[in-house]
């Protein structure tokens, strides 16, 4: 027997539904056979790679084969770990300064509609222009030290945190507000129990992908002006026509890059979990 | 009898259209008072604003004699779906309005409570582990831990399926014979609306004011049969025809 009045359903409390999916979903080898395979296939890989630049006999300075790479990051490394040093602070630095300042300027401007609608396009071309192309200019201001360097990188990553962070502080969903509100939670309460652990997973989006600009344009940066970091290593292997170094370089940026997903992955993992 | 509530000339506007107008009644303590009618009667509003959460644009809500103007700790809120706080668990959820009053748990009473609801040995869960119904249930353990004296429900089993929602109602009734809070239920099943309560309040459309009010006299808790008996039926039919009474005028108003 139907009872139900006649009348359409209420929309259901809209949640807004986003794609933590880099954050919290990743492939991962379960079981002994998977991991196995995986090898093989890797080694085939290059052991192929090295196989047909022998057999071709394709020179060093177009493509070194991996064995010439791997001696060669075994040989140059006490060179190159200073550079990578370098290359870790400017990415440290100036990520930290923008995540920062992206992250309360998201959070201070959702809580401003009309604010947010006025600086949003100015965020929009800071986050579209490649900053690497202000690179020479603030060289001419700072120097060749780090300064120019942690700005650029800073400007990278600001933008994309606050971008993401905005949309993750606009997600609000009223019952949780009205939740909070019918218990009396001050502003502040509301911020750090309601709109902040809402807009985690967003946030860590944008510092994911914020670090990858980060690494980035600090490599590019290098690659520009001043005599350190391996972006400087790149160009001067390169001049000289080392080519093994030169790859054996852009290994350890591959081994940066993955550290820095590897690490998001894993916050994803334990903080924001409960998106999925 | 006394008034818990008091609803008095109750209205809100918004911009040119009237939500609710003019509506009018009481609640008794320690009852259960339904208010049932079409989408769009303005129930969820009346709630809303019996909760202090929105304010009327003219009359007035009392508690006790006073009147409502904000959020109140003797008021219990119980929202549409179960509303859980998603990165928390459970027990994070029901200590949720601890921690936001900065008061210590009263952890006996939870302890109890969430035995009641049968949900102990679910505390550390997180909500999606959850079926709706359990994290229905502790929603209703999270708004009973602070011994609410009125507990406001919207439509809390609406997105339920049939069979869950006939327990969810059982639990509300156990519930209810332990403690004796005053509750208030929204909901658009008749049928839930007098199996819970002492009274069902009929809302008429746009704007909402007050078209019947009916006492149900059955003996508590309620069975099976009483559920199935004569008094019931005709209640039930009297109740919808109210309802279809008024879409018919609606539909027939359309049409001219």
């Amino acid at each position: 027997m139907s009872d139900a009045i006649p009348e359409f359903r209420k929309a259901e409390a809209t949640e807004v539904g986003i794609t933590g999916s880099a954050l919290t979903s990743g492939v991962g080898a379960r079981t002994w056979s998977e991991v196995a395979i995986i090898v093989a296939v890797a080694i085939v890989v290059i052991g192929g790679l090295e196989f047909v630049l022998w057999w071709r006999e394709v020179p060093d300075y177009i493509f070194p084969r991996p064995s010439l790479i791997a001696a060669a990051l075994v040989k140059e490394f006490p060179l190159i770990l200073p550079h990578l040093g370098y290359t870790l602070v400017t990415l440290f630095a100036g990520f930290t300064i923008g995540a920062v300042i992206g992250m309360v300027l998201a959070a201070v401007v959702t809580q401003y509609p009309l604010v947010e609608k006025v600086i949003t396009p100015y965020i929009l071309v800071l986050v579209t222009t490649p900053m690497l192309a202000l690179v020479p200019l603030l060289i001419l201001r700072f120097g060749f030290g780090y300064t120019p360097r942690i700005i650029a990188v800073a400007l990278a990553v600001g933008p994309m945190v606050m971008i993401n962070a905005a949309t993750g502080f606009r997600r609000t969903d009223s019952a949780k507000i009205a939740l909070a509100r019918s218990y009396g939670a001050t502003t502040l309460q509301m911020f750090w129990k309601i709109r902040a652990p809402m807009a985690l997973p967003m946030i860590l989006v944008g510092l994911m992908i914020g670090s990858i600009f980060g690494l980035l344009t600090a490599v590019g940066a290098e690659m520009v002006g001043g005599g350190f970091g391996l972006g400087n290593r790149l160009t001067t292997y390169s001049s000289m026509i080392n080519m093994p170094e030169f790859f054996a370089v852009i290994l350890l940026l591959s081994f940066i890059g993955i550290l820095i997903y590897i690490t998001f992955f894993l916050i994803g993992k334990k903080w924001a979990s409960w998106q999925t | 009898m006394v008034a818990k509530l008091a609803i008095r000339d109750a209205g809100k506007r918004y911009g040119d259209l009237d939500a609710l107008k003019g509506c009018t009644f009481d609640v008794a303590d320690k009852t259960i008072v339904s208010i049932v009618g079409p989408s769009g009667c303005g129930k969820t509003t009346l709630l809303w604003s019996m909760s202090g959460l929105h304010s009327l644009t003219s009359g007035e809500i009392d508690l006790d004699g006073q009147r409502i103007t904000g959020p109140r700790p003797e008021i219990g809120l119980v929202f549409q779906e179960a509303n859980l706080l998603p990165w928390r668990n459970l027990m994070g959820n029901i200590l949720f309005p601890f921690e936001v009053k900065g008061q210590k748990p009263d952890m006996d009473w939870i302890a109890h409570l969430m035995e009641r609801v049968g949900l102990t040995g679910f505390e550390k869960r997180m909500p999606r582990e959850l079926s709706g119904g359990m994290q229905q249930r502790g929603s209703i353990v999270r708004a009973l831990s602070l011994r609410p004296q009125v507990l406001l429900m919207d439509e809390p089993f609406g997105a339920l399926d049939a069979f869950t929602r006939e327990e969810m109602n059982r639990l509300v009734e156990e519930i209810w014979l332990e403690t004796k809070t005053t509750i208030v239920f929204i909901t658009h099943s008749i049928e839930e609306a007098i199996f819970l309560s002492d009274r069902v309040i009929v809302l008429t459309t746009r704007p909402g004011r007050v078209l019947a009010d009916y006492p149900v006299n059955l003996p508590r808790p309620r069975s099976l049969e009483t559920m199935a008996s004569r008094e019931v039926f005709d209640l039930m039919n009297r109740i919808k025809a109210d309802i279809y009474g008024m879409s018919s005028t609606r539909s027939r108003t359309a049409a001219e």
